[in-house]
């Protein structure tokens, strides 16, 4: 009885500290984000229903493909990486998947005005313009009909990597799957105005949930950051992010199986010790 | 091992120096496996441990979990082992070489535990390392020309990592194997102490138990009887360091030193390991005058070690059965407990205030509050 009281009392004083120094002084340091939104609920709705694809073809090739490549509408870009990444400091997506990781309201709101919908007008005025133009001209019916027909061509299913490699490999590098950016690293330097970090460890730096958070809009974590909001469905960020989980922490769930194994060991040792013990202290209490 | 007598009035606080001495077979095991495969160069290291080590190595994370997991969780038993010595004042009487070879051990500990945190040159650990030798520089007349020998370079670079690495993987160990050495070697002449500090003729006892009369002795042989108790406590604590290895090792790894080092941005917060939290609390708690800060810092380095002459009341009994000694006992816990809290949190507001008071309340415990317990108790015996 004794030894359990202190046993009780050693877990108070060490559970208090614990307490302190981990979950109590995070919630300080750490700026207190709300949950990440999915639905977009800062851009006013477009009404999306009635959009036509056919339509929102001629759209696209009249207006996107002087910057953009369709490659499985067998449309190349205009430029190669290099000369695009001079020109506009960012090589432009192709545009092959892009609904397939895009909110369909994200995506109608940043052809109409891609400064605001990305959350960057801070960082992009008219003395350092962002490169892709806003296309106010555009009536909600015309933005209905491009993102009808982006929908149309785009596969249903991407793999993780797929979904990674769409959404944010044109800037970051993944070192530890040998991925790197397709622009190159000076051009985006001048684009961004620093250096967009390598993603490799992001997993173990940053954690699932920051990342949920962070991904979905990075100015709530990193006021003032260069790195766009991508405007990712909830499927395809948790994609990214599982992405990262097998390139970071590609041992997780070996960790997960081989911890709860060696408890068990442990947990037996702990028990035939016990009864060695009271078969030795026998003879002497 | 058979010839050597413990008294057998005795608890699992105990078994701490066994638990103590399986967390560092285990840190100089997994520390020999990271070894082969660590690069002590600023520009592999990072990439050496996160990936070689952490994913294309069978099993590679789990000697850097455990690495992790146990430098941290011996730091949790170091303090629980100091503070049962203190609480049965283990450091009178004889005893006295225990005490200070053991308050070396934590020393040398606290090097090997700071020069280990740099080597996987990730983010906390390059500014820890940049703050906590630039202490080094304040000293006065020869800090600059120290600083500069310590970091072999103006700042924290390469030549930092390598001396550290010879430092962390050969001459501390060295040293604190040595210091073990000497720490059990100064136990067999006082022997171990007991729940009630009673003294015992340890030669009568032991040929009680031989003759049979097991008892009625007061002793009992280190093998089987005492060490078939502390292998039990120490499974059970195996199975609690496991679910920490595999499951939470997050409070052993700072998330932040999963970024690689980088000198041109400095992290928002910057905060050293959670076992040195309390004394660098005092370091910033004489906000207003840094020298002051770091005078004191200096001094609460070597506090402990002074603990036998600052106590130099002759009563050894736990600190339940000396009412004075026992309040103090626990305000030194609880100091300590905010000290560590408020080292991790920002110093701004009235932060800044708790850190000055806990340290002044921290100092006046040892230099003023203790000697008049034992001059009381003097006057008492």
């Amino acid at each position: 009885m004794k030894e359990l009281k202190i046993l009780a009392i050693l877990i108070i004083v060490i559970g208090a500290l614990y307490y302190g120094v981990e979950p109590y002084a995070h919630s300080i340091m750490e700026p207190k984000t709300a949950p990440a939104d999915f639905a977009f609920k800062d851009l006013k709705p477009i009404d999306l229903s009635r959009g036509v694809a056919s339509k929102g073809k001629d759209l696209v090739a009249q207006n996107c493909v002087a910057c953009h490549s369709l490659k499985s509408q067998k449309i190349p870009a205009p430029m190669d990486k290099a000369a695009a990444g001079v020109s506009f400091g960012v090589v432009p997506p192709d545009l092959s998947h892009i609904a397939s990781v895009l909110n369909p309201q994200f995506l109608a709101h940043f052809i109409k005005d891609p400064t605001k919908a990305a959350l960057l007008t801070h960082k992009y005025k008219d003395d350092h313009p962002y490169p892709m133009p806003a296309f106010t001209q555009f009536s909600d019916q015309d933005l209905a009909d491009i993102v009808a027909y982006l929908v149309s061509i785009a596969p249903k299913n991407l793999s993780d990597k797929q979904v990674f490699m769409q959404a944010c490999q044109r800037c970051h590098d993944i070192k530890y799957d040998k991925l790197y950016a397709i622009t190159d690293h000076k051009d985006l330097h001048r684009y961004l105005g620093s250096n967009a970090p390598d993603l490799s460890m992001m997993i173990r730096s940053l954690g699932r949930e920051k990342l949920e958070v962070f991904i979905n809009d990075p100015q709530k974590l990193l006021h003032g950051t260069a790195m766009p909001r991508v405007g990712l469905t909830k499927k395809a960020q948790e994609q990214v992010i599982n992405y990262l989980e097998q390139t970071g922490d590609s041992k997780h769930h070996q960790r997960h199986r081989l911890g709860i194994q060696i408890m068990l060991f442990f947990a037996v040792m702990t028990l035939l010790a016990y009864f060695w013990k009271q078969k030795v202290w026998r003879e002497v209490h | 091992m058979t010839e050597y007598w413990i008294p057998k009035n005795i608890n699992f606080l105990w078994a701490m120096g066994v638990i103590l001495l399986t967390l560092f077979t285990a840190l100089v095991v997994s520390g020999i496996f990271l070894l082969m495969y660590y690069k002590p160069d600023a520009k592999l290291a990072y990439d050496s441990v996160n990936f070689t080590i952490m994913q294309e190595v069978a099993f590679g994370w789990l000697w850097r979990h455990i690495h992790a997991t146990a430098a941290s969780m011996i730091f949790v038993i170091i303090y629980i082992h100091m503070f049962v010595a203190i609480y049965y004042g283990s450091y009178k009487r004889g005893r006295e070489m225990i005490w200070i070879s053991g308050m070396l051990l934590f020393v040398i500990f606290s090097a090997e535990a700071f020069s280990g945190y740099m080597l996987p040159w990730g983010q906390m650990s390059y500014w820890a390392a940049s703050v906590i030798t630039g202490l080094f520089g304040k000293i006065p007349v020869i800090g600059p020309d120290l600083l500069m020998w310590i970091r072999g370079n103006y700042v924290v670079a390469d030549a930092t990592l390598t001396r550290f690495f010879m430092l962390h993987v050969f001459l501390l160990p060295v040293v604190i194997i040595m210091i073990i050495g000497m720490h059990f070697y100064s136990l067999r002449i006082p022997h171990v102490n007991n729940q009630e500090g009673e003294v015992l003729d340890f030669e009568a006892e032991e040929k009680k138990y031989k003759e049979g009369n097991k008892k009625e002795s007061k002793v009992i042989p280190f093998w089987p009887v005492f060490l078939s108790k502390d292998i039990f406590v120490v499974c059970a604590f195996m199975v609690f360091f496991f679910y920490l290895v595999c499951y939470h090792y997050e409070f052993a790894m700072d998330p932040i030193n999963f970024e690689r080092a980088n000198s041109l941005k400095t992290p928002t917060h910057i905060y050293p390991e959670w076992y040195f939290l309390w004394s660098y609390e005092v370091l910033r708690g004489f906000f207003f005058n840094g020298n002051l800060g770091l005078v004191v810092f200096g001094i609460v380095q070597i506090i402990f070690f002074l603990l036998p002459l600052l106590d130099n009341s002759p009563v050894v009994k736990p600190a339940h059965q000396r009412k004075a000694f026992q309040v103090w006992f626990w305000l030194l816990v609880v100091d300590m407990v905010v000290l560590t809290i408020y080292g991790k949190l920002p110093p701004v507001g009235n932060n800044r205030y708790v850190g000055l008071v806990a340290s002044l309340i921290f100092l006046a415990l040892f230099f003023v509050i203790l000697p008049l317990i034992s001059r009381a108790e003097k006057k008492g015996a």
